[in-house]
């Protein structure tokens, strides 16, 4: 029988359940606590620190910064999966690592949420001026990783799609499925909505960033568009169509290296440069591939294979 | 403004209450999920465990199925249905089903075989049949027990109904998957709070039921 302790013993789970979501989203907003107290990463060996967010694709680059570095004579180390922006570019900015791969686009946003800029040309003018005092940004690389509308073959067929101009024209017939917030961001729902005149006939949330199940839904038919990362493996592996963006509603996102203004010596940004003169999107997807599909391959061990492939 | 009153001013705003998207619909989405769930539940995991527990057969089995159950993440589960069988109700459903057998089988299972045997033998002794001795001896004295374990799924599955937004169901979840892939914290707490409500109002009703339905003579502690 409910006895009254009893009762309070199952009331204090809820409560406690509430407290440690105050704590996670307390942590989530703060900076990264394992980041600091670790002095320059440059002083006494000379070494350069390569940092990397918590996601294979930034770990991927980050190792491919690090194997042109080396190649270049310069002593390198990684930090592998600091976090999310805010954390990495803490560690920048501290001193904990001297450079992180990151994207131009969103680094421009996080830096100035109130920018404007939409082309890749347009971002790069930009950021220098946007970022915090001590960093800086070298050479973008070809290589994008932005959203994208994505269709299947068979469907770019049905409408004669090829750019998301195309599918405003039949969009009340369409479903989207992409991340909840595609909804709410200004480059979601609202941007194809004031740039193309695009209204879905409905929006489905799936929550896993593009990933297999949104592919699932778009192959199954149960959606005809999705928002799908551009370096996503899945795109190529089943014909999918990449919808062009002429409005630039999907700024772009060059991959860059952001680095410490001060610490990065000459040599290393030189190296630096030229390895991103030679990454495009597709050598990104490969990787990707490789590293997050069925041969389960370490983000080293890919970008070893693909710097000895190109001359390092 | 504190994360807490930033919550709490969500939670007052009239624009949250009203719409397709607005805090009564998704509750009657949660409710619906949530009750479909245990009916299914309640007719697969019952029958099951008033059998096992009236004959002893295959009871190792149930013990060690309904413990193996508890240990499959829900989410995962929803995530391989949904890859297997597509978007749609049935994958989250059957995920969420399979959290809410555990405990209503192993209730419905551990109330029959722990009713005394002497009360059973007295059962048999008067002249009843096997059916009879599970109708109305062994199914009145566990039915606190069989009920404890409903409670334990319902608690449970209000809760986690919350994953079905994962993909693109409804429910009180959409808020806390929504308010996260927006960094909108005090959308995310508000609906957690609502969710805790909700899982507090249903066990609250369900412990009233379990009261009312316990046999007198089972009331008084021994």
């Amino acid at each position: 029988m409910t006895t009254a302790p009893a009762l309070r013993r199952r009331l204090a789970v809820p409560a406690a359940g509430a407290a440690l979501l105050l704590g996670l989203t307390a942590c989530g907003s703060g900076e990264d606590p394992l980041a600091g107290d670790e002095g320059s990463a440059t002083d006494a060996a000379g070494t350069v620190t390569v940092g990397s967010a918590d996601f294979p694709e930034s770990q991927i680059v980050a190792e491919l910064y690090a194997g042109a570095l080396g190649s270049a004579g310069i002593g390198t180390e990684t930090s592998p999966g600091i976090g999310a922006r805010e954390a990495y570019v803490g560690a920048v900015q501290d001193g904990s690592v001297d450079v992180v791969p990151d994207y131009s686009g969103n680094l421009l946003l996080f830096a100035d949420p109130e920018a404007t800029a939409s082309s890749a040309e347009e971002i790069m003018a930009a950021l220098p001026e946007a970022l915090p005092e001590g960093l800086t940004v070298l050479a973008p690389a070809e290589a994008q990783n932005k959203d994208a509308m994505v269709v299947t073959r068979e469907t770019a067929d049905r409408y004669g799609l090829t750019s998301i101009a195309d599918l405003a024209e039949v969009c009340d017939q369409l479903v989207i499925a992409g991340p909840p917030e595609f909804a709410e961001r200004a480059y979601g729902l609202p941007g194809l909505e004031e740039k193309y005149g695009c209204v879905p006939r409905s929006f489905e949330p799936i929550n896993d960033g593009g990933g297999p199940l949104t592919v699932q839904a778009l192959l199954d038919g149960d959606v005809q568009v999705a928002d799908i990362f551009t370096t996503t493996p899945a795109i190529a592996d089943n014909d999918l169509v990449v919808l062009e963006d002429p409005e630039n509603n999907f700024i772009a996102q060059q991959v860059l290296p952001l680095a410490a203004q001060d610490r990065l010596p000459q040599e290393a940004a030189d190296a630096l440069d030229e390895l991103s003169g030679k990454l495009t999107t597709e050598d990104l997807v490969d990787l990707n591939r490789k590293v997050s599909g069925d041969e389960k391959m370490s983000p080293a061990d890919a970008a070893q294979e693909w710097l000895s492939a190109n001359g390092y | 403004m504190s994360l807490l009153a930033s919550a709490l001013a969500w939670l007052a705003d009239p624009d949250s209450w009203s719409g397709s998207g607005g805090i009564p619909t998704r509750l009657l989405e949660h409710l619906a999920y949530s009750g479909l769930t245990l009916l299914l539940a309640l007719a697969v995991a019952v029958p099951l465990g008033l059998w096992v527990g009236h004959t002893g057969r295959g009871s190792g089995v149930v013990v060690g199925l309904a413990g193996a159950l508890r240990a499959l993440p829900t989410l995962g589960l929803l995530t391989l249905f949904t890859l297997l069988l597509g978007l749609g109700l049935v994958p989250p459903v059957v995920a969420l089903v399979l959290l809410a057998v555990p405990p209503i089988l192993s209730g419905a299972y551990a109330g029959i075989a722990n009713v005394s045997p002497a009360l059973k033998d007295a059962g048999t002794a008067v002249g009843m049949t096997g059916g009879q001795v599970l109708a109305r001896v062994e199914l009145p004295n566990a039915l606190p027990v069989i009920l404890g374990g409903i409670r334990s799924a319902a608690l449970q599955v209000v809760a986690t109904v919350t994953v079905v937004a994962y993909i693109n169901l409804g429910g009180l979840g959409r808020y806390l998957i929504d308010g996260l892939a927006v960094r909108d914290y005090s959308r995310m707490l508000g609906s957690v709070v609502l969710v805790a409500a909700l899982a507090l109002a249903v066990d609250a009703v369900l412990a009233l039921v379990q009261r009312l339905a316990t046999s007198p003579g089972l009331r008084q502690a021994p």
